[in-house]
């Protein structure tokens, strides 16, 4: 099913006889395997409102990520939380959406100072598991009226409602951007010396750890201002060693490539994505014994594992939660993709997607 | 306003359900003496009073279980309340309900600078969360007007903002983990020092739930790092319109600063015949604050002004030192107690978008002209949070009335051009009736379903946010 606008998208849930597999452009295939009619969204296109002075787009959920892209840097402007492209990692095919994106809560390196995928989405209409459409918050970024559905819809991977419409607040595109690069430092120096550098004033928009062994980090804004802000971090970091600089553009690449996990690209094993208290993170990735990326200066893990390897059951309990992003079906049939909840927590999420979707029909399992 | 009416049967019990509270909380903890609850009557919205049937302060998260399993078992509604500055009625009580206070939990529990957090009961202030880290150089960025007197539990409650959020957003980004107890006395462990959630978001529904889904004793923040520096300028306009378009022009052009506060030309005049703060006598005002290093700052302020010049603005005065700073917040900081001494105001807080700004607040003067009441405008023009500050007199009978009838008009505009009714202050009480203004049944159903799930019984901070017409049918069954 294809429907090209919300009416029938609510027609095409109302009246489904059974599990359907909800879908924008296909190309995030996470989570336990669901079988059912697929129901794309990638019909329910088109950019409804882009007003640059007031950092605001609303848009279709099935409009492309790269032609919104695309409209924004035309505007000066960008979505704030740096959104991954799984296509390299998952090996999938097809055009990313806005509704995919926000599905997943999908939130690049900048998540460390802009905040995620969550923290820009304003605003939302959807289609529950009844056909109801609803909506909830705005075009508005302040906007406390009622209880705030936008955050739950946010990385639901589908599973409550399908999105038909996204909000969004924007941030300006920088003039330019620099990086700074430490080598030869352990994973646990490297932690401190990512804490150092985002506990210092320099506004730091990048934290990363490379399995090659450079440090990296990012600053981005106003040309004099990056240089000066560079200067001082090098400096603040003196102890660390002294750090190489790269250009805009050795910048951009580089960091592009931190964003969609490239450096797994190509490598066999199974992809988990650790979101953990930083200065835990070398611990954990001792313990777990893969190689790995870290970003968000050690708050997030890329993890490479053996296939099939039940990572939870290896590291036991830890403070914060693994996913498994790549795995074969059979793997990911066995092994629960989403870090299980505490039996409190599951209780309610339980008895959110019963209320959202009463009948069981969207994604079913597939969070579980 | 219409309150349900209170439930007989509890208020029957009222001795029996007092010594109970007696017997699993210490006696200064129980507040149940008549004369003592009437301190309680009431938060911020003094319009509204309603003495609690009693008033508990528990220290603990195990002492809230402990009220919360009581009053489960009892079918006693429970009003939470942080440091009762709620400005929408958000923590106004019923006769049948006991207040939870978090007041004595004011212990910070954790300090982590390396992963850049602090955690702390939610009875510590707003004000207090900084001042536990500013002499190691951090901060906690959400800075609502109260932030001397309000608690976290109330900022998590209402997902306070401020004037810095167009940088550093609102509560709900920088919340990373809650501890929250739920009516049947239930604890839940939502996020914590890590980012974003395992499974479904709740901590992002939690924040601005206005205690309708637990009672969160313990919060995981967020804190930066202090920026080198901070200066403002101040930029006055002929009109309104251009002030606008000025606002517009710079976000356009790629700077982002801190704070972008609006004043119009009534809120003007009141604050310099209070402060005198030296502001020109002129028709829009901005004040727009930037950061970093003193050759970043001058950077930033030469764009803003540059832009500024580009519409012929009456006056631009760029800070040059702290003291020049200080003079030219004094006149935004001292409004509403500007306000407050020419008479009685009702502080209003919708936002629109950015680019409507002209056309509500042209309406906000004909609607001014029409109820023959006053109106000065407080406005984060960054984020299109109004403040409108409505005059009157509280003891001319009648005017409270009009006084409220304008108000809701105001916020019905702001719904009207695409924006809202609450940017900060919550829907409480004082807003609850309008939610049918800005969501259809069917949106307002979605939020009661979540209701639903973590207050089976609808136990929890009663008669609030949603209308009372939406949710009879629960609350009576």
């Amino acid at each position: 099913m294809r429907p090209s606008n919300e009416t029938e998208l609510s027609e095409a849930i109302r009246d489904a006889g059974g599990p359907l597999v909800v879908r924008g452009g296909g190309t995030r295939p996470v989570g336990r395997p669901v079988s059912g009619e697929v129901l794309s969204v990638a019909g329910i296109t088109g950019i409804s409102l882009f007003e640059p002075g007031a950092l605001t787009l609303v848009a279709a959920a099935g409009t492309p990520l790269a032609e919104v892209e695309a409209v924004l840097s035309e505007g000066g402007q960008r979505l704030p939380f740096e959104p991954m492209d799984h296509r390299g990692l998952l090996g999938s095919e097809g055009v990313p959406t806005l509704g995919g994106m926000v599905a997943a809560n999908a939130s690049g390196p900048r998540r460390v100072q802009a905040g995620a995928c969550r923290d820009s989405l304003i605003g939302v209409r959807f289609v529950d598991g009844t056909g109801t459409v609803v909506k909830n918050g705005g075009r508005v970024m302040k906007n406390v009226t009622g209880l705030d559905l936008v955050k739950l819809m946010a990385g639901s991977w589908g599973t409550l409602g399908v999105l038909s419409e996204v909000a969004f607040k924007l941030l300006p595109r920088p003039e330019t951007e620099t990086t700074l690069v430490l080598e030869g430092l352990d994973d646990a120096r490297a932690v401190a010396a990512m804490a150092a550098a985002l506990g210092s004033p320099f506004e730091v928009t990048g934290a990363a750890h490379l399995p090659d062994g450079r440090t990296i980090l990012r600053q981005e804004g106003f040309a004099a201002s990056v240089a000066y802000r560079a200067g001082a971090l090098a400096g603040h970091l003196a102890g660390f060693g002294t750090c190489a600089r790269l250009d805009a553009g050795e910048s951009a690449d580089l960091w592009a490539g931190v964003r969609d996990v490239a450096t797994f690209h190509a490598a066999a094993g199974d992809v988990w994505r650790l979101s953990v208290k930083p200065s835990d993170a070398p611990d954990i990735v001792t313990k777990a014994g893969g190689r790995a990326l870290y970003d968000w200066g050690g708050g997030l893990i890329w993890l490479l594992m053996p296939e099939g390897c039940d990572l939870r059951a290896l590291l036991g309990p830890i403070n914060g939660h693994a996913t498994l992003i790549r795995a074969n079906t059979a793997t990911r049939a066995g092994i629960a993709s989403f870090h299980p909840a505490p039996a409190t927590v599951t209780a309610l999420a339980e008895g959110l997607r019963r209320r959202f979707d009463p009948r069981g029909i969207l994604n079913p399992g597939l969070m579980e | 306003m219409d309150m349900p009416k209170p439930d007989t049967a509890v208020l029957a019990r009222r001795e029996q359900i007092v010594a109970k509270l007696l017997g699993i909380l210490p006696p200064a903890a129980v507040i149940h003496d008549p004369t003592e609850t009437r301190a309680y009557e009431c938060d911020a919205l003094t319009a509204y009073r309603c003495p609690p049937l009693a008033a508990v302060l528990p220290a603990t998260t195990e002492e809230v279980v402990a009220v919360l399993r009581l009053c489960h078992a009892e079918g006693v509604k429970v009003i939470p309340r942080g440091a009762g500055t709620s400005l929408a009625g958000g923590a106004l009580p019923t006769e049948d309900s006991i207040i939870l206070g978090v007041a004595r939990m004011r212990s910070v529990l954790e300090v982590d600078y390396p992963n850049r957090f602090i955690r702390v009961q939610t009875g510590m202030t707003n004000l207090s969360v900084t001042g536990a880290v500013e002499s190691d150089g951090f901060f906690y960025a959400p800075d609502p007007s109260s932030q001397l007197a309000c608690a976290i539990a109330g900022n998590i409650a209402m997902n306070s903002g401020g004037a810095h959020c167009l940088k550093y957003g609102v509560t709900t980004n920088n919340l990373l983990g809650v501890t929250m107890v739920l009516m049947d006395g239930s604890v839940v462990e939502l996020g914590g020092a890590h980012m974003d959630a395992g499974g479904l978001d709740l901590l992002g529904l939690v924040c601005g739930s206005e205690g309708q889904l637990g009672v969160v004793t313990e919060a995981t923040l967020r804190i930066l790092p202090k920026p080198e520096g901070a200066r403002p300028v101040l930029i006055g306009f002929d009109s309104n319109e251009v002030a606008g378009e000025c606002v517009s022009d710079i976000i356009k052009a790629g700077v982002l600063p801190v704070a972008i506060e609006f004043m119009d030309r009534p809120c003007i005049r009141a604050t310099e015949a209070f402060a005198k703060a030296g502001y020109p006598d002129c028709e829009a005002l901005l004040i727009i604050e930037v950061e970093g290093s003193e050759a970043e700052i001058d950077e930033q302020m030469s764009l803003i002004s540059s832009i500024a010049r580009r519409h012929n603005p009456v006056e631009l005065r760029e800070s040059r030192s702290a003291d020049e700073s200080a003079r030219i917040w004094l006149g935004r900081k001292s409004a509403f107690g500007a306000m407050g001494q020419i008479n009685d105001y009702m502080c209003l807080d919708g936002t629109i978008p950015v680019s409507s700004l002209p056309h509500v607040l042209r309406r906000i003067g004909e609607m001014s002209r029409e109820y023959g009441l006053e109106v000065a405008n407080v406005f984060h023009a960054g984020d299109g949070n109004m403040h409108p500050l409505i005059l009157f007199d509280a003891n001319k009978p009648g005017d409270l009335e009009l006084c409220e009838a304008f108000g809701a008009d105001i916020l019905k505009l702001c719904v009207e051009v695409g924006g809202c009714l609450t940017g900060e202050h919550g829907v409480g009480v004082e807003k609850r009736d309008l939610m049918h203004v800005q969501y259809a049944p069917a949106d307002l159903e979605a939020q009661l379903r979540v209701k639903d799930v973590f207050d089976p019984d609808w136990l929890l901070n009663p008669a609030k946010v949603f209308p009372l017409d939406a949710t009879e049918s629960r609350r009576v069954a």
